[in-house]
């Protein structure tokens, strides 16, 4: 099986796995989600890293790398980050029943 | 040491259960926070891997870049004010678009230097870049929309949908070209046109649309990062963009259903742009007799009350009244009141904005109820307090099939006792429909704003001690 066949399998089944899990997301935590997915689609990072820690690199491509390595950490970084502050805040009841 | 690429290959496997559960965990509030742990697992994972394996082997640029969006990324992480979530949101959108495209063309190069091209590569490098590229400007123009930088208003001309249509056939053409003969400047101007559609397909959209177009764009982005992996032949990246893409179509769909839309109609406008019916409406609003009430009324009414419901809406957002709420919140409790909070799904300006705004304040989350929990609970609540809310309550989208809204669903406020909303003016809500509730013998209206009205209540409640 061609390479581009293999990441059409996992890509689709992948899907699948997304379909499943986001459904059962509790609607109060929607916002979370989106801040915890902007945080996980920073994972462009490893395409990023592999641009620009390439050694026989025109340093074009190199400053490209740069470029999208920064703006990948940005939402790594922030998007944990403030997905965490928001958890944080989601607290039940104390004094209750 | 040197990581082989079946090792690195087995770690992105591990990375990638990682995120599936932390995004699982987003099932309770209680286990969210643990998810979010597992997901900085994932990600720390999938980086040193990366770093580890034989494919990196200068490091300077990498560690400038990394520093960088640490910092860059911790300051707007802790500074950004809640009410400010949706402009984050959508700027991290922004960024995701543009690595991705960055990647894309960085890969382009490496590979041409490499002699590596072939017109597969080259096809998904193209797909890469529309979707980054689209992502991108149109991530910019949600935020623009958000902050207020650019009109929330629908921008509309004629022939906007064939214009847009035209540019779209015209990208997708030069990337089937580019792919066919490696052209640079096929890359070039399809790279530009894409950039062009994300503009041009975000700007007829309104700012009442804004859940909907934030959580499409957060399906773009996974799109993206899906289609870098492609380029890679990168697992992780093709695994983690499909998570993140079903995510937000999800989270799309979910908010067209809460407006009874299809994505279609949101996407090719619609709302916002007739608001001549409104005027008109309101206008007719003092003749079909609107009763306004004084604050001391409705304090009056909720201290004798056994159940009170409030219901957000992205006006308590704008006045930043959630903390005046909490506080009504507890003195209503001290007297032995119960009280609950209704979202609406399409609350705010993204799906699950009230619930955090509301938790900011300090409201624990089991007050705060969906709309199928909440609404049997109506009939039997002596007091809604509707706080910068309006088309989610609206019974028209019921009873009224010539309704715009009509078939939407809404929190049945109605039904209550007594309703009080607190509203700066008689304007009608975004969809420009006259609010039948208004009219209602159990409605009353407390103008003014948000915040002003619920700090005046809670003072009240606190001197009169009845």
């Amino acid at each position: 099986m061609p390479d581009t066949l293999v990441a059409l399998y996992v890509f689709v089944l992948a899907c699948f796995i997304g379909y499943y899990v986001v459904w059962g997301v509790t609607p109060s935590l929607h916002t979370p989600l989106m801040a915890l997915t902007n945080a996980i689609s920073g994972i462009v990072i490893v395409g990023a890293l592999l641009v620009t820690g390439l050694e026989e690199v025109g340093s074009l491509a190199e400053w490209m790398g740069f470029f999208a390595v920064l703006l990948a950490s940005i939402n790594v970084f922030g998007g944990f980050l403030v997905t965490n502050r928001m958890l944080a805040m989601f607290k039940k009841d104390k004094k209750k029943r | 040491m040197e990581l082989s690429a079946n090792a690195q290959a087995l770690a992105y496997l591990v990375s990638a259960i990682l995120f599936i559960l932390a995004l699982k965990g987003l099932t309770h509030p209680a286990s969210a926070r643990r998810g979010n742990t597992l997901g900085i697992i994932g990600m720390a994972i999938a980086i040193i891997a990366t770093l580890m394996g034989n494919e990196v082997k200068s490091y300077g640029f990498i560690i400038a870049g990394v520093a960088g969006g640490a910092v860059i990324g911790s300051v707007l992480a802790l500074r950004i004010q809640m009410t400010a979530m949706p402009q984050l949101v959508a700027a991290l959108h922004s960024f995701v678009g543009m690595a991705a495209v960055l990647v894309a063309i960085g890969t382009f190069i490496n590979k041409q230097a490499a002699g590596a091209l072939d017109a597969v590569l080259m096809g998904e490098l193209s797909a890469g870049i529309i979707i980054g590229a689209i992502t991108f400007t149109g991530s910019v123009i949600a935020f623009g929309k958000l902050q207020g930088i650019v009109s929330g208003k629908p921008v509309k001309f004629a022939g906007q949908h064939l214009l847009n249509l035209l540019i779209g056939l015209v990208t997708i053409g030069l990337g089937v070209y580019f792919a066919a003969t490696g052209d640079v400047t096929a890359l070039i101007l399809m790279t530009l046109l894409a950039f062009v559609i994300g503009i041009t397909l975000i700007i007829p959209i309104g700012g009442a649309d804004m859940p909907v177009i934030v959580s499409m764009l957060n399906s773009y982005s996974g799109w993206a990062a899906a289609a870098t992996g492609f380029t890679l032949h990168n697992n992780l990246l093709i695994i983690v963009g499909a998570l993140v893409g079903f995510s937000g179509a999800i989270l799309s769909y979910i908010m067209c259903r809460a407006m009874n839309r299809s994505i279609i109609n949101v996407v090719f406008g619609g709302f916002g742009s007739e608001t001549g019916g409104g005027e008109s409406a309101a206008a007719t609003a003092h003749e079909k007799g609107v009763k306004s009430a004084s604050v001391e009324d409705a304090v009056y009414w909720m201290e004798d009350a056994n159940r009170v419901i409030i219901v957000p809406g992205y006006g308590m957002a704008v006045a930043q009244a959630q903390h005046a709420l909490k506080e009504l919140m507890s003195l209503l409790e001290e007297r032995g009141v119960e009280v609950k909070f209704a979202v609406h799904p399409v609350a705010g300006r993204m799906p699950g904005h009230m619930n955090v705004l509301l938790a900011e304040a300090d409201i624990p989350y089991d007050h705060v109820l969906e709309m199928d929990e909440i609404n049997p609970e109506f009939p039997s609540t002596d007091v809604v307090l509707v706080v910068g809310a309006n088309d989610v309550v609206n019974p028209a989208a019921k009873e009224d099939p010539s309704s715009p809204i009509y078939g939407m669903p809404i929190l049945e406020a109605g039904k209550a006792r007594q309703v009080f909303f607190l509203k700066r003016s008689m304007r009608p809500g975004y969809s420009g429909v006259d609010n039948l509730l208004f009219y209602q013998d159990n409605c009353s209206l407390i103008f003014g704003d948000a915040k002003d009205t619920v700090e005046a209540m809670v003072t009240a409640l606190k001197g009169g001690g009845h």
